[in-house]
């Protein structure tokens, strides 16, 4: 039986309301699986590939290059087997009539992030998906619940998904106390409390892999499986001119030269990327926070909590992900774990954005087995 | 958690903030409280505008009215500086700084350098720039340059509300004379402003748009104005980089440098009168540090060299706009076009 789809304006992160075609990858006419890159898609904070979520034809190219789309706007119509270019117009057509773009306004009523007080400290949480049992995102340092915005609405299509905002980090309360793992992840685990999650899979990036591996130590039982990407915690090194540059930056000059170094792709640290960053970076006591991190977590580059133990006991299941040139933690770190290993040639330490398809089909795989 | 709030509103929360965080910050000026000695919330006006509104109830004691008196009250602020607490003093329009120059700028400016670096003056003067309110021309003047000129004070001028806050934070934690430039035209622009205590650091430009054709560097509202110019700019396929200087002094020579060694093009846009104003300033900079790297002459975009007019319609061909703007862009591509 023929299908015909339609490729539509993705919404990347909470506050995309459009996007700019940049270009297509694909011809009309060409055969594309799902998951293959089909156009290329820039939005004021960030710029990715579209991947097609269906198999079939490209048939139409809708979108023009350079044109500006609201999300959910039409970009192109992919058949699965046959059909007319009379049946593709009337798609097309009824697509069209029945479009209405999103405005601010429409925005304001979306899913929004919610705030709990946890321990005497606002901490933020964004809510996706419904049932099984939950994953829980935890994004690394200096990051935000936004680092997943490749990734929540993918892997919550059929499981309720949870990203927060560490203390110190994003819109949760700046102020930490010790600045060590045990503070992060006793934050992490007060939030499953208040949210009624007796355990979850937990999925952490960076700094946040080494909270979830802390977490597995402190209180194995509420841990079904750990996800570690470019994770800290199962090694010494850290890269940490890094750390002492990214803290340390005050202007977009000073920190594009640290942020190229978390991408493959150096092109993707934009003007708007750098202005978020300094904004978050000027908030009263986030300085504070940062350094306490690196003193309490990655003291003079070296990471002080060997957290390889908790994987070699093999009390829950672990999937590591991890970039072949991750210039901040290396992927050797992986080596000789009890562990399914994903190493992606040519992706850096944000692979999860990078490489989002690939990063979420790996997770949801490792999850329907465990 | 940023939300949306005024121009106005940042600066005032900027000052309440301060003001609860640090007791030595007070502020004074003429009617900045407004019927004080008089009962009521009605009675409290909080400036001409009403940018202190809210502060004299909160603050009691610290939100003082004083005579209309410049040269007495930002000379009393000049000295409550150097003897230790944080004046945030309102020169109601920066048109009447005449009545009290020497006060800026032969004390607050050089105290820190006569006295060998031992004395410092925490003093931030807010006032009111610009022309657009129909106020004539001792209300309406950009003043900026006038300040920009003397060694030992810092400009500050913001272009948004997420700026005004920042920079106003910064301003009254700095250990130097301030002038802190508010153009009177920006008071109900809305903009997403975090509610938590920031700073922007002072000689650190804004870039609002990368662009790889034509420079366009301004500072306070023609900022905005550049930023309408470079959209209907991009709508004909030219990209304009747009950079907000957010300080006059320190000035960002770096980041101008940088992208018009990029661009290769550069047009300067300034409310002020164009005699050595920062237009000019800026130009000189240009041609002189980054000759090799222009493809056409600097193009100047300012007001003319007269006093502000009062006519609505004068007025407005005084300020420089957003055709003006894009009418020296293109130029500038016709010229290479050309050679």
């Amino acid at each position: 039986m023929s299908q015909i789809h339609t490729l539509t304006m993705p919404k990347w992160g909470l506050s995309m309301t459009e996007g700019r075609v940049d270009a297509w990858l694909k011809e009309e006419g060409q055969v594309i699986a799902k998951g293959d890159e089909v156009l290329d898609v820039e939005t004021d904070k960030i710029s990715s590939s579209v991947e097609a979520p269906f198999s079939g034809v490209l048939r139409r190219q809708i979108a023009r290059q350079d044109e500006t789309l609201a999300v959910g706007a039409l970009l192109g119509i992919v058949v699965d087997g046959e059909a007319s270019e009379v049946e593709i117009d009337a798609v097309v057509e009824q697509f069209q009539a029945t479009f209405v773009p999103g405005d601010d306004a429409e925005e304001d009523r979306g899913p929004k992030p919610q705030k709990v007080e946890l321990d005497g400290r606002l901490i933020r949480y964004f809510e996706r998906g419904e049932g099984g049992v939950p994953l829980v995102l935890v994004h690394g340092f200096g990051g935000d619940l936004n680092n997943w915005m490749f990734n929540h609405e993918a892997l919550a299509a059929g499981r309720r998904v949870v990203a927060l905002d560490l203390p110190g980090h994003g819109e949760s309360t700046k102020q930490l106390e010790r600045g060590d793992l045990d503070e992060l992840s006793g934050i992490v685990l007060a939030l499953l409390d208040h949210l009624d999650i007796p355990a979850a899979h937990l999925v952490g990036h960076s700094m946040g892999g080494a909270v979830s591996l802390n977490i597995a130590r402190l209180e194995p039982q509420r841990v079904r499986s750990l996800i570690l990407i470019g994770s800290a915690g199962l090694g010494e090194g850290i890269n940490g001119d890094y750390l002492e540059g990214f803290v340390e930056a005050a202007n977009r000059n000073a920190l594009k030269s640290q942020l190229v170094k978390l991408f493959s792709n150096p092109e993707l640290v934009n003007r708007q990327m750098l202005e978020d960053m300094l904004k978050y970076k000027r908030l009263e006591g986030v300085g504070a926070a940062l350094r306490l991190l690196v003193s309490g977590v990655f003291k003079d580059g070296s990471q002080q909590l060997d957290l390889r133990g908790v994987v070699q006991d093999g009390q829950q299941p672990v999937l590591l992900i991890w970039g072949s040139d991750d210039a901040i933690i290396p992927a050797n770190h992986s080596a000789g774990l009890k562990a399914q290993v994903e190493v992606l040639p040519g992706q850096a330490h944000m692979v999860q954005m990078e490489a989002a398809e690939q990063v979420n089909r790996l997770i949801l795989d490792f999850v329907q087995q465990h | 958690m940023a939300r949306k709030i005024s121009y106005q509103q940042a600066i005032n929360e900027a000052l309440a903030q301060e003001m609860r965080r640090d007791p030595s910050v007070f502020i004074m000026g003429e009617d900045v409280a407004g019927g004080a000695g008089a009962p009521g919330e009605n009675d409290a006006w909080g400036g001409v505008l009403g940018v202190t509104k809210g502060l004299y109830h909160q603050f009691p004691g610290r939100v003082l009215d004083t005579p209309l008196s410049e040269l007495g009250y930002v000379g009393a602020a000049v000295g409550a500086a150097t003897c230790g607490v944080r004046p945030v003093c309102e020169l109601m329009f920066v048109d009447f700084a005449g009545c009290c120059l020497d006060q800026i700028l032969n004390q607050a400016a050089k105290f820190r350098y006569m006295f060998g670096g031992k004395a410092s003056t925490p003093l931030v003067i807010r006032t009111m720039v610009g022309a657009g309110l129909r106020a004539a021309a001792q209300h309406s003047q950009m003043l900026t340059s006038l300040w920009t000129h003397i060694p030992g004070l810092k400009v500050v001028c913001p272009s948004s509300p997420y700026d005004a806050k920042g920079l106003l934070i910064q301003a009254i934690r700095d250990n130097d004379p301030v002038i802190f430039c508010e153009h009177k035209m920006l008071y109900s622009m809305q903009g997403e402003v975090p509610e938590e205590l920031y700073t922007i650091p002072f000689g650190e430009a804004n870039f609002l748009r990368d662009g790889k054709d034509v420079t366009l560097v301004s500072y306070g509202r023609t900022v905005n104005t550049a930023m309408d110019a470079a959209r209907n700019l991009a709508a004909r396929g030219i990209d304009c980089e747009v950079i907000d200087l957010r300080t006059t002094s320190p000035l960002d020579e770096d980041s101008i440098l940088e992208s018009v060694e990029k661009t290769g093009r550069l047009v300067v846009i300034d409310e002020a009168n164009p005699r050595c104003s920062m237009a000019t300033d800026i130009s000189a900079l240009v041609a002189q540090k980054a000759f090799a790297s222009l493809k056409a002459p600097i193009e100047m975009v300012t007001a003319p060299h007269t006093p502000v007019p009062f006519s609505d319609a004068l007025e407005d061909l005084y300020i420089p706009d957003a055709a003006k703007i894009e009418n020296a862009v293109l130029k500038l591509i016709e010229w290479s076009k050309r050679s």
